[in-house]
This record gives C-alpha cells, structure tokens and sequence, in this order.
C-alpha cells in the first residue's frame, strides 16, 4: 500500500514538474552532450565579444604588418604581442581572423536555419493541415528540392544570381526549408486526427490559429532536433561555398575563406594559417551535433519509457 | 512496371520543364543575356547580330521558346575562356569526373562493407567501437577539410602521394582513363580517398545495422543449427540480406558523389567538370554554367529514374504501383 501511495505521489510530482525541466533533467544525463553544449555556448561568447576579446582588428589595415606576414605559432609581432596561433600572409594574427570569421560563419548559419526553419515550418503544416491537392503540390516539390544534392542546388543559386552574404543566406535556406517542410508534416498530420483540434475547429477558431497556436506546439519536438542539426550543416556548406571561392565576399572573411587563404600556403609546409580556422570549424559543428545527438535521444518518443 | 517508368518518365520531363524554366529565368530575366552569350570583346555590329540571332529582341516566352529550341538541338552557346561550345567543353570533362566518382564509390565499398560487417558481428570489440566513432567523423566532418588533412599528411608532411592534377592517363579497352597508368592511380587516390569518406562512414553504419538485425533472424539459427560455419552463414545467407539495402544506398549516393566531387575536384585540381563550373562562375563564363546546369539535371533524373526502377528489380516486396513516383 505504501508503495502504491509512494507511485502515485511520485506520479503527481512527475506531472507537476514543467516539461522543460524534465527536458534539462534528461539531457544532463550524458555528459558528451553537456560539454558540447558548454563548447557551443563558448563559441557563442567568442564570436560575440569578438572585437572585445580578439588582440587585433583583422580588418583595420592599419594594425597589420607586411613584415608579421606568416609568423609561425608563438612568434612576437613587430608590436610585441605574440602570435598565438601564427599570422596569414598579409601579417594578420590569426586568432583574431578566427573569432571574426566565426562571428560571421556563426551569423550566416544561424539566420538562414532560423529562416528556412520559419519557412519549411509553414509550409509543412499547411500541407497536413489543408490535406488534399496543397497537399499533394506542396509535398511533390519537397521530393523534387529532396532528389538533389545541397551543394548543387546552393552552386545553382550562386551560379544565378552570384555571391553576397544575402545571396549565400537565400541559398542556404532554399537548400533546408525541405526538410523542415517534411518533418513538421510527418508530426503534424497525427496532431490534425486528434480530439483537441476537432475541439478548436469546434470553437470556429480561425486556421491560423489552430495551426499556429495549437498544432505547432505539438510538433516542436522533432524541429528542434532537425533544426540543431541543421544549424552545423549550414555552417557547414556556408564554408564550403566559401572555401570554393563562390560564397561570403573576401572583405569579411568567414572560416571557410580563411582555410581557402592558407591552402596556398600549406603546400610549402605553413600548416597553421589553413589549420587553426579549420580546427575552429570543426570545434563547432562537432559540438552542435552532439547537443543535436542527444536532443534527439531525449526528444525521440519511441526511446521514452 | 511499364505504367511505373512512362508516369516516372513523365515526371522527370516536368521537372526537367521546370529546371529549364528556373534556369531561364535567373539567366535571362534577373541577368543580362546580353551579357551571358556575347562576348565582352565583341564589337557593336557582333553584338546586334547576336542579338537577333539570339532573338532576344522577341517578347520573354519567345525568347524561351528559342532558349529551349537551342537546348534541345545542343546549342548552349559557346565558352568565352576556351571558344568551343559549351555542351563540348563539358563533355570533354565529364570522363575524369566519371573516374573520380566510381573509384570513390569502390573505395567506400571495399572498406565500408567490410568495417560494417565487423562491427556487426563483434559489436562490443574495441575496434568496432573505433570504428563506429570513425563513422561519425565521416559525417560531421566538412568534405573540404578532411581533403586538406588528406594533403597535409600524405602529400606535404609525408610526401608518398601526389596532391593535384590527374597525373598521366593510358587507354585501356579504348577508353581514356587514369587506371591504365601507376601515375594515374596515384594521383587518384587521395581525391578518391576524400570523395569516399561520407560514404564510406554510412554504409558502414548500413552494414552493421544491417547484420546485427540478420544474425537475430530465425534463419541464422536455422542455418547453424544444420551444422553451417558461422564464415558461410555470414558470408553467403546474412551478406545477401544486407545488400539489398546497401545497393539502393549506393545509387541513390552516386548523385550525391557526383555533385560532392564540385569540392573535391577544386581541393586536387582534378579537371573534371566540378572544377570547370566553379571555374566559370569565378570567371563569369556563363554559357558554360547554363550548360553545366542543364546537364546535371539531366543526369540527376537519370540517376533517380534508375534508382527507383533497380530498387523493384531488386527487392521483389516493394510493388512499383504502390509507389506514388
């Protein structure tokens, strides 16, 4: 009896307990997940407070030193500062080059997964919600966008109307929403049978409001984990786009171009001005997905006792 | 079946209309096809000759319909850089991309199956668990930086291996290709080696998934119950179930393979027809780019076309009516 009393007090906590505390709860569980989250969140800082925390202004002509030029890791500038990780071929310091460039991969990725999240989102609950021909169309050309490979259609887009920091943003979401339209359908089209929705059309609220407010709560689990693992793809590929030399403008460099100036150089064994940016890279895409990892175990239903 | 390819076929021309139309319209009405198919050098008279001969003073549907009438007789206009038509030049490069993207494709079979089998069989073995960790890898990893650790270790630091271009090519059974020759396979592997390793890293993960399922199976108990060695269950009754999977996985991935070689043919200077498109569109040599868009295209629906139709052939349970193409 006691133990029966025990459960069902345990219950009653459980349920009282805000979701997003279970969520924290589970997700502390792996400690791989918790320090990929710490790295990212550092990472963040970083590119924030990049003109606070960076030794130089890679972009002030000014600051740089022709004689600097490709100063091994450690070596003293003519100013006096050390080179922690070495300087590129125009005497900048290349950890400053780093956290601007990760300021820019950062903000590049981020907004367009937000963007083709918000658009993809749209358009896949519209296509559970209307069912029928919209359905049908919309859908068709999710498969059609899903048949080709990323990096063709992202090339396409710049091909067409050629690189810039909006242009590479506009490629980079015309190469996501698909996934995020055919997630959110997959969700959605359940919620759309159940009682609650009938419930609300019963009440003659509007589409939008059903859609938005009531079914769209509903589906948020598996976006999460799409869109998490979606933020390091489109990091990803931005600095791809831009190591090929079609993506950002060279005048904000981000990771990508930086690791495309010192390819050139690694040849003759000056590893540090393509390695050090390619480590930052790596740092960040390996964190987010392994948030994304575990986002994934704990937010899967199926995996949930 | 033959219901399933004509709807299929079908599709592909819509999409093919519609790509066409997308490509059309970004070149002719955001652009300046002025611009895209003349010359910059060419004189005021060339100019108003192409012009008409370009039709571009007809109103915006003729102008497709002489867009679509050059297309379809081959005519995408000529390279600016290298003044042959466009069409030729990319079908001069195709050959190299083709090598580049089978002996990837091998490469990551010869080494994904066997990786997968092993982690399969022996899932708690401590190299199992390296190899699911390198996996991972394999995927998170940007393709463009694991071909420069690829350059740095093997051709700089270590010096065993080439680093760009395509090397000497020989001819074997009439076909130019860089097999023939030990400077050809030499300058072939690491680009391969890059082009793989996505690849490489999901059919492993496929194979092992696929065997840790097949060996619960009933007939992996029955089969070694009459007495079969754990070699030939594995190899000849588990490995056949497995394929199945692991063949739709490699043609869907050879478009993928393709389209990645755009990053792998830069990073090694493998003149291929990636390396041409991202060299034309820093150059702004636009006919080829319209070609090579067209083209690849063209391919793609190809290569989906024959996934779907081999996929049926080869896994007798999915019923091609029942796919909605």
């Amino acid at each position: 009896m006691a133990t029966l009393a025990k459960e069902a007090a345990d219950a009653a906590k459980a349920e009282g307990e805000a979701p997003w505390r279970r969520l924290v709860n589970d997700f502390c569980r792996s400690p791989l997940a918790v320090f990929g989250l710490v790295v990212f969140l550092i990472v963040v800082l970083v590119a924030v407070f990049a003109s606070q925390i960076s030794p130089q202004n890679p972009y002030d002509l000014n600051q740089l030193d022709i004689m600097d030029s490709r100063q091994p890791p450690g070596e003293r500038s003519a100013d006096g500062y050390v080179f922690w990780l070495g300087s590129d071929g125009q005497g900048r310091d290349m950890l400053s080059a780093i956290f601007y460039g990760l300021r820019i991969s950062l903000a590049v990725g981020v907004s367009s997964a937000v963007i083709a999240l918000a658009l993809g989102t749209t358009i896949g609950l519209m296509a559970a919600y209307f069912g029928g021909r919209v359905d049908t169309l919309l859908m068709r050309a999710v498969d059609i966008k899903l048949s080709f490979p990323s990096i063709l259609i992202a090339l396409i887009i710049v091909a067409v109307l050629g690189s810039g920091v909006w242009k590479i943003v506009l490629a980079l979401v015309v190469v996501q929403w698909a996934l995020y339209a055919r997630t959110v359908r997959g969700s959605a089209l359940v919620e759309r049978r159940k009682e609650y929705v009938e419930a609300a059309r019963c009440l003659a609220l509007s589409h939008s409001r059903i859609v938005f407010r009531h079914i769209l709560p509903n589906c948020l689990p598996p976006l999460i984990v799409v869109g998490t693992v979606q933020v390091a793809n489109s990091i990803a590929l931005e600095a791809t786009l831009s190591f090929l030399g079609i993506g950002l403008p060279i005048t904000e460099p981000s990771l990508g171009l930086l690791i495309a100036n010192g390819f050139e150089y690694m040849l003759s064994g000056q590893y540090w001005i393509s390695v050090f940016p390619g480590v930052a890279l790596l740092i960040t895409i390996v964190s987010i997905n392994l948030v994304g990892d575990q986002l994934r175990d704990i937010l899967n239903p199926r995996l949930q006792k | 079946m033959t219901v399933f390819i004509l709807r299929r076929l079908m599709q592909s021309f819509v999409v093919l209309f519609i790509m066409s139309l997308l490509v059309f319209v970004g070149v002719y009405a955001i652009g300046d096809p002025v611009e895209i198919f003349i010359s910059p050098e060419a004189d005021q008279i060339e100019r108003e000759r192409a012009i008409a001969a370009l039709g571009l003073d007809k109103p915006l549907w003729a102008q497709y319909v002489y867009f679509l009438q050059g297309a379809l007789s081959g005519d995408l206009g000529r390279s600016f850089r290298f003044s042959i038509p466009a069409l030729e030049l990319i079908m001069q490069r195709l050959p190299a991309t083709l090598e580049l993207t089978v002996a990837a494709m091998i490469l990551s079979l010869a080494i994904g199956l066997p990786a997968g089998i092993y982690a399969g069989f022996r899932p708690e073995s401590r190299l199992s668990k390296v190899i699911m960790a390198g996996s991972i890898f394999g995927f998170s990893l940007p393709s463009f930086w694991v071909g420069l650790m690829l350059i740095l270790v093997f051709a700089v630091e270590l010096g065993w291996l080439p680093s760009t271009g395509r090397g000497e090519v020989g001819t074997i059974l009439g076909v130019t290709t860089s097999f023939a020759t030990v400077s050809g396979i030499q300058h072939l592997i690491l680009p391969a080696l890059n082009l793989s390793f996505f690849n490489m890293a999901l059919i492993t993960r496929l194979t092992r998934a696929g065997v840790r399922e097949n060996m619960l199976m009933d007939y992996v108990k029955y089969a070694r119950a009459k007495g079969l060695g754990m070699r030939r269950v594995m190899f000849v009754h588990v490995f056949k179930n497995i394929l199945i999977p692991i063949v739709t996985v490699v043609g869907i991935q050879m478009g993928q393979v393709l389209a990645f070689a755009v990053v792998t043919e830069q990073i090694f200077a493998w003149p291929g027809m990636g390396k041409l498109i991202i060299d034309s569109i820093s150059n702004l040599d636009r006919p080829v780019i319209v070609a090579y868009l067209l083209v690849v295209v063209i391919m793609f629906i190809v290569i989906n076309l024959v996934v779907d139709v081999l996929y049926s052939v080869l896994d007798p349970r999915v019923r091609l009516q029942d796919m909605k193409g």
